[in-house]
């Protein structure tokens, strides 16, 4: 069967596994890309416009992969920024490489109706209720893996035995992926939301917290960032990360309200939105800097727009409050060992900065 | 009151000031706006800039610098979007805080239009007016004028490119496809267009364009952009392309509704020769002059 229909999706982080149920409802064989690698990055960087953001190209290096090993129909979601023109982009180059395939883009709005006719037109066969399962099981994956997630940011710095944290965390996300109902999902969550409370870990009293903002795709996606959450860690650093899937729902159901309340945790430094997570970048430090942490880290692809916006007002805001702000940019052309000792100079400085805060 | 206004000759400038000249002075406010982009302007601009913002910008933060001393108020608008489900580029909602929080104790003038949100033009002129008088029936006036005024201007420029480009000619003509403050710029477009203009080629700009018919036109190259500025050239390239010999897509380092569009266009445009220049504030000339005699030379050639 040549013409079955094969569909795939791209890679944010292990997000995979909460998509999953969702693109199930489609009715055909799902094909997960693989993991990003070096490989996926220059297949997607070489075919991609060139000034284009990174997540376009790691978009297009996952479905190179995935239409290569045999996918047929891509999915890609939508909305903000220029993530919401991607989809057009992409479907035209790969044609223009000669793939054979159907191009869907869906998710553009949580505008039910919309959505499940989107459904409907590839699956004819889908009932209301299937679909509502779909999102629910999505939606309980999405939670479990965020809270996991959390844990694992705060204490894998801490750990007494080298890498127990990864070696569970991988039994966490083979288990999740197989929960087939709620109630099996909510079944793993709380094993492992257990198991994880009795990692062993010697954690100090009072550790340095240092909290990553920015953009959305660099901050969820560790390939993308070189692993900057698990290098922070690595050196005895509680990370903390605001933003996630679950946090993004709860802004998009919360709409101008959330963006007020942004703004108003931001002032003085704005009086205005600043386009996507640029806002909450700037708020989410200004409070940090109220609130005894240590140190945030910026990131976003080179060019990000709503991020450059929020550069320059962090600027301010770590100079008037005294409070060290690193920026690092992501591209196709990164170093990672430029990032390993900028990193390291960061954490040195935050150390000292310690030492001499607790002199005083 | 308010008595000394500067607007920066950069941005949305090139697209309003018309609309916004008039209407000012209606109000009887004196108007300073910022000389063409120099050297100068521009190396202020990038001094203050982050690293990575677009060159446009850059330029436009030398010229709030260059009026900060010399007026009461600097005037930044803020445009988020202007049709429904449609948006402008992120850079212009954050201008008021951007400028903000690089210029100590500066005070600006704004206005917000958003219509996604229900914030029209003619409400958010009637609050920048009140700044002014407090009579509405004058601030009305003002608006009116001031608007019809920028659309016989509009409307002029369209008919002239019209005529200018159903005439037929020996010279070579070029599309060429850029945002206002791009090519308008004297830093920026002013070095192409005199470089074109000097091997004697006929230049259609895509501004210049109804907007109805440019945003139905567009359509057809791409359903899904929601950028309007882009919309609009993206539909003057399908107007116009029939009359041209040659497209010209004219960009700043790193603009990124651009990168994606552009791009597109390249891959959708098969029937007429394109060169795309990208311009950052390392330019060199000899390299720019060459691109675009090659160019006009290949059109040449293919008109023969």
């Amino acid at each position: 069967m040549s013409n079955a229909k094969k569909i795939s999706f791209p890679h944010m982080g292990n997000y995979y596994i909460a998509f999953r149920p969702l693109v199930e409802l489609f009715g055909c064989e799902v094909i997960v890309p693989p993991a990003i690698t070096k490989r996926t990055m220059e297949l997607g960087s070489k075919n991609s416009p060139e000034a284009v953001c990174v997540p376009f190209k790691y978009n297009l290096g996952n479905y190179i992969e995935a239409l290569d090993m045999g996918a047929n129909v891509l999915i890609q979601s939508a909305g903000g920024c220029r993530f919401g023109f991607y989809g057009e982009v992409q479907n035209e180059v790969l044609k223009d490489m000669g793939y054979k395939f159907e191009f869907i883009q869906t998710l553009s709005n949580f505008n039910i109706k919309k959505i499940s006719k989107d459904f409907k037109q590839i699956n004819p066969k889908l009932t209301n209720q299937k679909i509502t399962k779909g999102f629910i099981l999505a939606f309980f994956k999405m939670i479990a893996l965020d809270k996991i997630d959390k844990i694992i940011r705060e204490n894998i710095g801490f750990e007494v035995e080298k890498d127990s944290f990864e070696r569970l965390h991988k039994k966490f996300l083979n288990k999740l992926d197989m929960a087939k109902n709620l109630l099996a999902i909510k079944a793993v969550e709380r094993e492992y939301l257990r198991l994880f409370k009795k990692v062993n870990v010697n954690k100090p009293k009072n550790p340095l917290r240092v909290a990553v903002v920015g953009e959305l795709y660099i901050l969820m996606e560790p390939f993308s960032n070189y692993n900057i959450e698990k290098e922070l860690g690595k050196r005895g650093v509680v990370v903390i990360r605001f933003l996630n899937l679950t946090s993004m729902l709860h802004e998009y159901l919360f709409g101008m309200k959330h963006i007020n309340k942004l703004i108003k945790h931001a002032s003085p430094y704005l009086k205005y939105h600043i386009g996507a997570h640029g806002t909450a970048s700037v708020a989410i430090a200004h409070r940090l800097a109220h609130e005894g942490y240590d140190g945030v880290i910026h990131i976003k692809p080179f060019g990000c727009m709503p991020e450059v916006n929020a550069m320059s007002i962090l600027h301010k805001v770590s100079k008037d409050h005294k409070f060290p702000i690193m920026y690092f940019s992501f591209d196709s052309q990164t170093s990672e060992t430029g990032i390993k000792t900028r990193l390291e100079a960061f954490y040195d400085m935050l150390k000292m900065r310690r030492e001499k805060n607790e002199k005083n | 009151m308010i008595k000394k206004v500067g607007i920066p000759r950069a941005l949305l400038y090139y697209k309003y000031h018309s609309l916004w000249e008039s209407f000012l002075k209606e109000l009887g406010c004196e108007l300073v706006i910022s000389p063409k982009t120099n050297k100068e302007i521009m190396n202020t601009g990038i001094g203050i800039a982050v690293d990575e913002c677009c060159l446009p910008v850059k330029i436009f933060l030398g010229h709030v610098s260059y009026l900060k001393d010399k007026v009461d108020y600097i005037f930044i608008p803020r445009v988020i979007s202007l049709y429904k489900k449609e948006f402008l580029c992120v850079k212009f909602w954050a201008l008021y805080d951007v400028v903000k929080n690089n210029f100590e104790g500066i005070k600006i003038l704004d206005y917000t239009i958003d219509i996604n949100n229900k914030k029209s033009e003619k409400m958010a002129f009637l609050k920048l007016g009140l700044n002014f008088t407090k009579n509405p029936l004058r601030i009305k006036r003002a608006y009116d004028t001031a608007k019809i005024k920028a659309q016989e201007q509009k409307e002029m420029l369209i008919k002239k490119q019209e005529i200018f480009l159903k005439t037929k000619s020996d010279k070579i003509k070029i599309l060429i496809v850029s945002h206002p403050y791009t090519i308008y710029d004297e830093f920026l477009g002013g070095p192409i267009t005199k470089l074109l203009q000097k091997q004697d080629v006929e230049l259609i700009y895509s501004d210049i364009v109804d907007e109805k018919e440019a945003f139905k036109e567009s359509k057809k190259i791409s359903n899904d952009l929601y950028w309007t500025f882009n919309k609009e050239f993206l539909g003057a390239v399908g107007i116009y392309k029939k009359y041209v010999d040659g497209i010209i897509f004219l960009m700043t380092f790193p603009c990124g509704p651009d990168s994606l569009v552009v791009d597109l266009c390249q891959r959708k445009i098969k029937d007429k020769p394109i060169a795309v220049i990208t311009l950052d504030e390392l330019q060199a000339e000899a390299g720019l002059k060459t691109r675009l005699e090659s160019f006009v030379d290949i059109l040449k050639m293919r008109r023969k």
